[in-house]
């Protein structure tokens, strides 16, 4: 019998095991072919690193191996909360991730000397350990001959020789994890200098409840998270650790202690078991590289590729956008709006322009952001990123950044969000978060309706120099407007909020290989997948929230003025159709007659009828025309004196005198509040405020039409127009520099892991938007 | 450990040229970057080529790429080989 509350779990073991290597040596490839794509990948808590967690294949049945995927690195010495946590891992210092049984430390074949470094300081962590040679056909072709078991052996773990593109080696490295799963931890085969050990064992009565690793890199690591850690463990640690500094100074050990004991081990140990060709080969990657780094010609190549990437996420997107945005959202509406069964009322709008909005709000980026993540998954995996880089970095450093920050931040002309996003790639904290705040200021593709309107309304279709065309240079204007204020601010940035130690530029230059199409599918896959599951959820609540302030309180007799309009042309309906039932029996009785007339006659009364029957016809056709246009218009009229008392209308009104020196009324001021789920909504809004049905689109004539005819209905200005070139000059700045994307606000809140900084590119974005549109119509009116 | 007396740095180095670093100076978490990447002291080093503003310059030890700014590269004292 069992009970249903209380089922019966088999009883099984659950190790975990972690895998950690440097960047580019193969390892996630290595971890997919060990776990066969049962990856989950989520986020940990608190920082901006991805937490990656599969299972082990091929282990005997009732073992269950846990394998999880560390961030690359190429050393335990953490100098971020985000290099922490593979330390913390190690460590069994996560509350979400089990203390690993054991560790496989994933090693570029091609490049033992360097990766062995962070070998040997995952062999101190007191974890059984399993060496992977991955990239081990590259290293035969380079003419490298590697003796895995010497190598092992002289550091008392098992060295297995993989290639983890082609599976090579996978079975054997399984064999020898669950192996080392019982094992003893290896004891270091390195030795330290007395004094080290002496001033570590000094330490270790300050600060004893932190692990022998942690003191250690307290010591080591100066300015750095363990440092950090010790500072908040105990108030004599400061103190302690620079006594203990001061001493190894003293003898003789300075910041090169680290490197020197461990190269010191590790030169003649690779010397023994590493047998490297007298020359070098000059490699394919090497010829490339000599095009696409070359002064002239490899600039050339990332202009074109960027302009490759750039008309992939703005132009290709373009189709798949409409096709949601029309096709799906846009269909759906339009089914939806006519429901009999739903009626006229609240259930309806919440549907088609709360939810279906919403939903369309979200899924709109989805096309962008699959491409984007394709595009760099290729760029990544065939080890151009860091070329392009490497090719940026000395233009981007003049505004504080690196060249890491260049890919996002040109993404982000098409959309911020997957630029926001893409600041994966970028390894200092700092500079990442620095990258994320700018990253809304480029011009993105939502901000093109609404230029496009006002400047069809209010810019003159003139030219300048007599060829440039007025119009064209206000729209490109908008474009370096963002620019230009993006680069005080990178600047001020990071000589504030984000100041620390010299920005360095250490990026290693993998050699070209071909990408992966699994790799690049996964990462689109796995991108989208996240952006609509995790951002998209709080953007449909924000579109929600928006549409029920814009929808409440509700008018008390909402189309009320519009039904009373429709009567009375019902009525008067009603008297033309008396006239027309008169006129017809007139008619009829002339034909009727006319039979008895001479042919001449005869004809003209049969011709005067069929006049009066096409008049007639044409007259019903009319009238009836007449009636949809007055129902559509007292409709379009109840939405407006809906919004104009909505809680939305009542903000506007509240927050005119804000936005009354931008020379904008409450109107303006409601749209602009409107717009905060996305951009592109202001004209939708202006659509409708100003009685033309939602509609309006950029290219609307009558749109236009109207924002011209705009006039102020209260105050000093009553009766002059709300629009000149100024304020919608103004207004156009001001969407250029606003923060008003509430999903770019979201993926910043979910790539930093703080609302705080969503809210600071809010007020920040929000502040120079205003300062930038004032200024605007303080010097277009002063010009003009 | 900076490199004194002649006083060539990594920075100075022409295309082409090899050399052997003889210490490595800086901000402490910079040093330790520069060292956790191989250049230690000891350590041989090619200048590959310069970015097309000049700056960073791209260099190959051990086997490998590595990219890092001329500032940086000013706190790398070196030998020139022949």
């Amino acid at each position: 019998m069992r009970s249903p509350g209380n089922a019966v779990v088999p009883t099984r073991t659950e190790r975990w095991v972690a895998l950690i290597g440097n960047p580019n040596v193969g390892k996630s490839t290595l971890f997919n072919a060990l776990t066969g794509g049962t990856a989950r990948t989520g986020n940990y808590p608190g920082v901006t690193v991805e937490r990656t967690v599969g299972t082990l294949r091929g282990t005997p049945e009732g073992t269950v191996v846990r394998l999880i995927d560390l961030p690359g690195t190429y050393s335990l010495a953490a100098r971020s909360p985000d290099e922490m946590v593979a330390v913390d891992v190690l460590l069994g210092r996560r509350a979400d991730t089990p203390r690993p049984a054991a560790v496989v430390v994933v090693l570029d074949a091609t490049n033992l000397q360097r990766n062995l470094y962070l070998a040997t300081q995952v062999l101190e962590v007191g974890l059984p350990v399993v060496l992977a040679l991955n990239l081990s056909d590259d290293a035969t072709k380079r003419g490298l001959t590697i003796d895995a078991a010497a190598l092992g052996a002289a550091l008392g773990v098992r060295a297995v020789a993989t290639v983890a593109l082609r599976g090579e080696g996978t079975l054997e490295l399984t064999r020898e994890i669950l192996a080392a799963l019982d094992r003893e931890a290896p004891p270091t085969p390195l030795t330290w200098p007395p004094a080290l050990l002496a001033a570590e064992a000094e330490l270790a009565s300050v600060l004893p409840a932190l692990t022998p690793v942690e003191r250690r890199r307290a010591l080591l690591d100066v300015g750095g998270e363990a440092e950090a850690r010790a500072h908040a463990a105990a108030p004599a640690a400061r103190a302690a650790l620079e006594a203990a500094r001061e001493r190894l100074r003293a003898t003789g050990l300075g910041p090169g202690l680290e490197a020197g004991v461990r190269y010191g081990f590790l030169a003649p140990l690779v010397a023994r078991c590493v047998t490297q060709p007298e020359v070098a080969a000059r490699t394919h990657s090497d010829r490339i590289d000599a095009w696409l780094t070359h002064r002239l010609f490899g600039t050339l190549a990332l202009v074109v590729i960027m302009a490759l990437v750039f008309m992939a996420i703005f132009a290709w997107a373009d189709p798949l956008m409409s096709l949601i945005e029309e096709d799906l959202i846009g269909n759906l509406s339009t089914w939806v709006a006519g429901l009999e069964i739903l009626g006229d009322g609240l259930l309806k709008s919440l549907l088609v322009d709360g939810i279906l909005a919403g939903v369309g709000g979200v899924l709109i980026f989805l096309p962008q952001i699959v491409i984007l993540f394709g595009l760099l998954a290729l760029l990544e995996g065939c080890g151009y990123m860091a070329r392009a880089a490497f090719l940026m970095d000395r233009l981007l450093r003049g505004v504080g950044l690196s060249g890491r920050s260049f890919i996002p931040m040109l993404s982000s002309f098409a959309c911020a969000i997957p630029g926001i996003m893409a600041t994966r790639t970028i390894e200092s904290r700092r500079d990442r978060i620095a990258t994320i705040l700018v990253a809304p200021l480029m011009s993105c593709s939502a901000r093109i309706p609404v230029y496009v309107i006002l400047i069809g309304a209010f810019v003159p279709a003139a030219t300048v120099l007599g060829f440039l065309p007025l119009q064209g240079l206000v729209f490109t204007a908008m474009y370096f407007v963002g620019i230009l204020v993006a680069i005080p601010v990178a600047f001020l940035l990071k000589r504030t909020l984000l100041k620390g130690d010299t920005p360095s530029f250490l990026v290693e230059l993998p050699p070209y290989r071909i990408p992966q199409a699994r790799v690049v599918g996964r990462a689109m896959w796995r991108n989208g997948r996240e952006f609509v599951v995790r951002a998209g959820t709080l953007i449909l609540a924000t579109s929600i929230v928006v549409w029920a302030l814009g929808r409440f309180p509700q008018h008390p007799d909402r189309g009320a003025e519009g039904r009373a309009e429709v009567a009375r042309f019902e009525a008067a309906e009603v008297r033309a159709a008396e006239l027309r039932a008169i006129e017809r029996a007139a008619q009829e009785q002339a034909r009727e007659l006319g039979t008895s007339q001479p042919p001449a006659v005869r004809e003209a009364v049969e011709e005067a009828f069929r006049r009066f029957e096409a008049a007639e016809l044409e007259q019903v056709a009319a009238v009836a025309l007449a009636r949809d246009e007055l129902l559509q218009a007292s409709e379009v009229k109840a939405d407006g004196a809906q919004q104009r008392q909505s809680y939305l209308g009542r903000m506007g009104h509240f927050v005119e005198p804000v936005f009354e020196p931008l020379g904008w009324d409450w109107k303006v001021s409601m749209a602009v509040i409107a717009s905060f789920p996305a951009r592109e909504v202001v004209v939708g809004t202006l659509g409708v405020i100003y009685n033309l049905g939602d509609e309006a689109d950029a290219e609307s004539e009558t749109l236009r039409q109207r924002l011209k005819d705009a006039r102020w209905e209260s105050g000093p200005k009553v009766g002059q127009p709300v629009f000149d070139l100024a304020s919608a000059l103004a207004l156009m700045v001001f969407f250029a520099l606003c923060a008003q994307c509430a999903s770019t606000l979201v993926v910043i809140r979910r790539e930093t892991g703080r609302w705080s900084w969503a809210a600071f590119t809010f007020v920040y974005m929000t502040a120079l938007a205003w300062v930038g549109a004032w200024l605007t119509a303080l010097v277009v009116r002063a010009v003009t | 450990m900076a490199g004194d007396g002649a006083g060539l740095t990594l920075a100075e180095l022409p295309v082409g040229a090899r050399g052997r670093i003889t210490g490595v100076d800086g901000a402490a978490g910079l040093t330790q970057r520069l060292l956790e990447m191989g250049l230690a002291p000891g350590t041989e080093v090619e200048v590959v080529r310069f970015a097309p503003l000049g700056d960073p310059m791209e260099i190959r030890l051990w086997g490998y790429l590595l990219s890092l700014r001329k500032g940086d590269a000013r706190g790398i004292a070196v030998e020139r080989l022949a």
